[in-house]
């Protein structure tokens, strides 16, 4: 199979994908107790207040109308307005974009060259003392999970040592990088910890195959080899656990963007279900949705690209 | 201008300007001398990007603040919920409070037009449009608006549907803001608050700048702005590191964690929070009335401040409202009296009952609440069976099913909580107390123009309340706010009246 009619299927099976999720989100929702009408009344509501909101908001009509409705807007490419606000859905999309792209940038951008590096790092010197340490720091490390991490750094340098603001609040990122510093690093933990174990894994059994042996025998350099030959095998399954963490940095990582104040696609999820926003929410399951196709798509296509015979795009 | 004492007293006229004077809300030690200029950040939690501008949704605390500091109301509450007139510089009523003439003062909005009759009933009137659901419009829908005029620019005569003497609550009542007539783009609100707007983000941050002809005063501050963020731990580390300068609504744990260390300043409002437990009257078990009075003396209410709110706030009486004008003082604190709960408990043939107490998260500490109170009705001989629920559907769960359920409140007048909670037809009636005679002694109430025979019968209601009512009050809870040194002026008035959230007021060293 060509890739093109590869890619061709899988964007077709893609949206496929979307859609089920978009109904099984709605339904999920739907699910849910309360509504719009209830979050947004608050505390010891007025009943015929709640009424009177459903009925401002449309939530009269049935779940199955409102979901039509709102799917047929989507074709024509118009994602809606939140319930809440009465402000278009795309700018609670275009609000928090940036700055969850900005966030998954940087911290691929330091992800994937130092995971890479220190995993073929150890792996050419597996079973040595520095291989030992890097393991057990990685598997150590991987075991923290984010909003522990978050904690204790925004603790220890944040507010007891005040070498970094440990939050981001009221802050631009691009006019104060500084505040992007704790949360990157809590972001970068477990998936350079993952990565890099992967690497060595896949690295230390590509040094071990046929074809290294044979490349040595043939009297390449050892740097030559190892870059050139094995290092290309070696990445493919870090590719694919890559394409999971960068889903994961464009979904707007919830805990990192709550402990630091940053109000990125994952604040907007939370704050969308807890007002019951649905057509926010919504509009935010068809971008999860698409990035996640997208991304698992360009995983295959570059792990086919690395190692063809690995069979990953069969 | 400032006036805090309007004159008032015009002959066939009832004058009921509550003369409150409120310069100065908290005036801790070491206070520098107010000094213009600078700018605050305020962080609060939010409602994320869905918050909006337009005052009459306001409903969250930072929708609040942010609406205080552009918009005026006509009146506004005191510390201790008497109503005090801001836009209005006086009211007056006829003799039977069923025509209002308001006042207003010399104000402008901040693009320079002045603030006239008619933007006040256009305000009114978008409030009460019937195809809307803004929150003020139950209290403002005794206003019969095709009755009332504008007398000239600067007067109002309201005509209401029946008599009302506590009409001006009415008036101070949450989010009924005037806005320039026929407003309905709030891109770029326009009001006649101290602060004029600059900027903002949804989500993230609202900029407000000094309004130089602010009628009560000009602003201290240079710049306001309002921050979100959600999690209490951010609001604290933001403020511990000089990200912010005021962090609201912070845990009494946090207080009690930081107040010494003297990197910010904690302020508590006492009086802010009402806790208590609604036990339904008018459905076994708690239709019984010694079973009511029983529950009163078995709970423990100085352990349930001290667990539930770590101390921050004080013993209550069953009663809402401490330290309000019209709270009923002299009626002798209830305390723990475990045997008289047995007797009253035998003598209900309640021994041995198991009753389910539905309480949820919908409130910091309702759970921790619930299971305290269990546990001291155990040592009187029942069980309470506590129900985690839904915390999104709590509220109108709780309001029709059960017997008996957790309950807070924030401030409001005694007379607001009366009329929305415990009459016949009231539409909040958690603890469905519905007694002709009590609704009849309301009326007389709210019709009564002299405010001693007034204060007796809200005296005599209170009584009745304590003695038999469904509200087991056990608590008022503090507001604690916490600011940096660096900033004086911050007042201690219970959350959502005129002292709260008064940046106007504020200045930094």
């Amino acid at each position: 199979m060509t890739l093109g009619r590869y890619a061709s299927r899988r964007v077709a099976l893609g949206l496929v994908q979307v859609l089920v999720v978009l109904v099984a989100v709605f339904l999920l929702v739907e699910a849910l107790p309360g509504d719009a009408a209830v979050a947004l009344a608050g505390d010891n509501p007025d009943p015929a207040r709640v009424a009177a909101i459903r009925a401002s908001m449309g939530l009269d009509q049935s779940a199955v109308e409102r979901f039509v409705g709102w799917l047929g807007g989507l074709v024509t490419g118009d994602l809606g307005t939140s319930l809440v606000s009465g402000r278009p859905v795309v700018d609670f999309i275009a609000g928090g974009l940036p700055t969850t792209l900005l966030l998954a940038g940087v911290t691929l951008l330091l992800l994937v060259p130092s995971s890479v590096l220190l995993g073929v790092f150890v792996a050419r010197r597996a079973g040595r003392g520095v291989d030992r340490v890097v393991t057990a720091a990685t598997i150590g490390l991987h075991a923290v999970p984010e909003f522990a991490l978050a904690i204790v750094l925004v603790a220890l340098f944040g507010v007891t040592l005040g070498w970094l603001p440990p939050t981001a609040l009221g802050a631009d990122p691009l006019a104060d990088p500084l505040v992007l510093v704790l949360p990157v690093i809590v972001l970068l933990a477990r998936p350079l910890c993952a990565i890099t174990r992967l690497v060595r894994a896949a690295m230390i059994d590509a040094l071990a195959s046929d074809y290294v042996r044979h490349a040595r025998r043939l009297g390449l350099s050892r740097s030559r080899v190892d870059y050139r030959h094995a290092l290309p095998n070696a990445l493919a399954p870090a590719v694919q656990q890559l394409a999971r963490t960068t889903d994961w940095l464009l979904g707007g990582v919830i805990v990192v963007e709550a402990v630091f104040v940053i109000p990125g696609l994952g604040t907007a999820l939370v704050d969308a279900v807890a007002g019951r926003d649905m057509p926010v929410v919504q509009g935010l399951a068809v971008l999860f949705g698409v990035t996640t196709v997208l991304v698992n798509l360009a995983a295959d296509l570059l792990a086919f690209r690395l190692a063809p015979r690995a069979g990953t795009a069969a | 201008m400032s006036d805090p004492f309007p004159t008032l007293r015009r002959r066939g006229f009832l004058a009921l300007a509550g003369g409150l004077a409120l310069a100065g809300c908290a005036s801790s030690p070491g206070q520098s001398a107010p000094r213009s200029g600078g700018r605050v950040r305020a962080a609060f939690a939010g409602g994320g990007a869905k918050e909006v501008l337009d005052p009459h949704m306001a409903s969250l605390f930072v929708e609040a603040a942010r609406s205080k500091a552009l918009y005026d109301k006509l009146a506004d509450f005191g510390d201790d919920l008497t109503p005090v007139p801001r836009l209005a510089e006086k009211w007056e009523s006829n003799a039977d409070a069923t025509v209002w003439r308001v006042s207003l003062r010399q104000a402008t909005f901040h693009d320079g037009r002045p603030v006239r009759a008619a933007d006040v009933l256009s305000s009114y009137a978008r409030i009460l449009d019937p195809k809307r659901a803004f929150r003020a419009k139950a209290s403002l829908a005794v206003i019969d608006l095709t009755a009332s005029r504008e007398v000239d620019d600067r007067t109002v005569e309201f005509v209401l549907t029946r008599p009302y003497v506590e009409f001006p609550n009415a008036l101070a009542t949450f989010s009924a803001y005037i806005i320039p007539e026929s407003t309905e783009d709030f891109a770029r609100p326009v009001g006649s608050g101290p602060f004029s707007f600059s900027s903002f983000t949804p989500g993230r941050s609202t900029v407000v700048k000094r309004y130089a002809d602010y009628w009560d005063g000009a602003a201290k501050l240079d710049e306001l702005e309002f921050v979100l963020a959600n999690e209490e731990s951010a609001r604290v580390n933001a403020l511990l590191a000089g990200q912010v300068e005021y962090a609201h609504d912070l845990s009494p744990v946090t207080a009690r964690a930081h107040e010494a260390g003297g990197r910010v300043r904690i302020l508590r409002s006492p009086n802010s929070g009402i806790q208590a437990f609604a036990m339904k009257v008018d459905r076994p078990p708690f239709d019984n009335r010694d079973l009511r009075e029983a529950m009163f003396l078995l709970a423990d209410r100085p352990q349930l401040v001290e667990s539930v709110l770590s101390g921050s706030g004080q013993v209550a009486n069953d009663l809402y409202g401490k330290g309000y004008r019209h709270y009923a003082d002299d009626i002798p604190q209830r305390a723990r009296d475990l045997d008289k709960a047995r007797f009253l408990i035998k003598r209900a043939g309640a021994d041995g009952l198991k009753v389910a107490l539905n309480t949820s998260e919908a409130a910091t500490g309702f759970v921790e609440a619930a299971t305290v109170l269990a546990d001291q009705a155990r040592q009187a001989g029942i069980t309470l069976d506590v129900t985690v629920g839904d915390k999104d559907t709590f509220w109108s769960d709780t309001l029709k099913n059960g017997s008996l359920s957790s309950f807070r409140s924030g401030a409001m007048p005694i007379e607001s909580h009366l009329s929305q909670r415990l009459l016949s037809k009231s539409t909040t009636n958690v603890t469905k107390w519905a007694r002709p005679e009590f609704d009849a002694l309301y009326d007389k109430a709210v019709s009564t123009v002299d405010a001693g025979v007034r204060d007796s019968v809200y005296q005599e209601m209170q009584r009745t309340l304590h003695a038999e009512g469904g509200y087991l009050v056990w608590g008022f809870a503090d507001w604690v706010v916490g600011t940096s040194p660096s900033v004086d002026g911050v007042g201690t008035a219970p959350a959502n009246t005129l002292g709260w959230a008064r940046f106007d007021r504020v200045w930094l060293r």
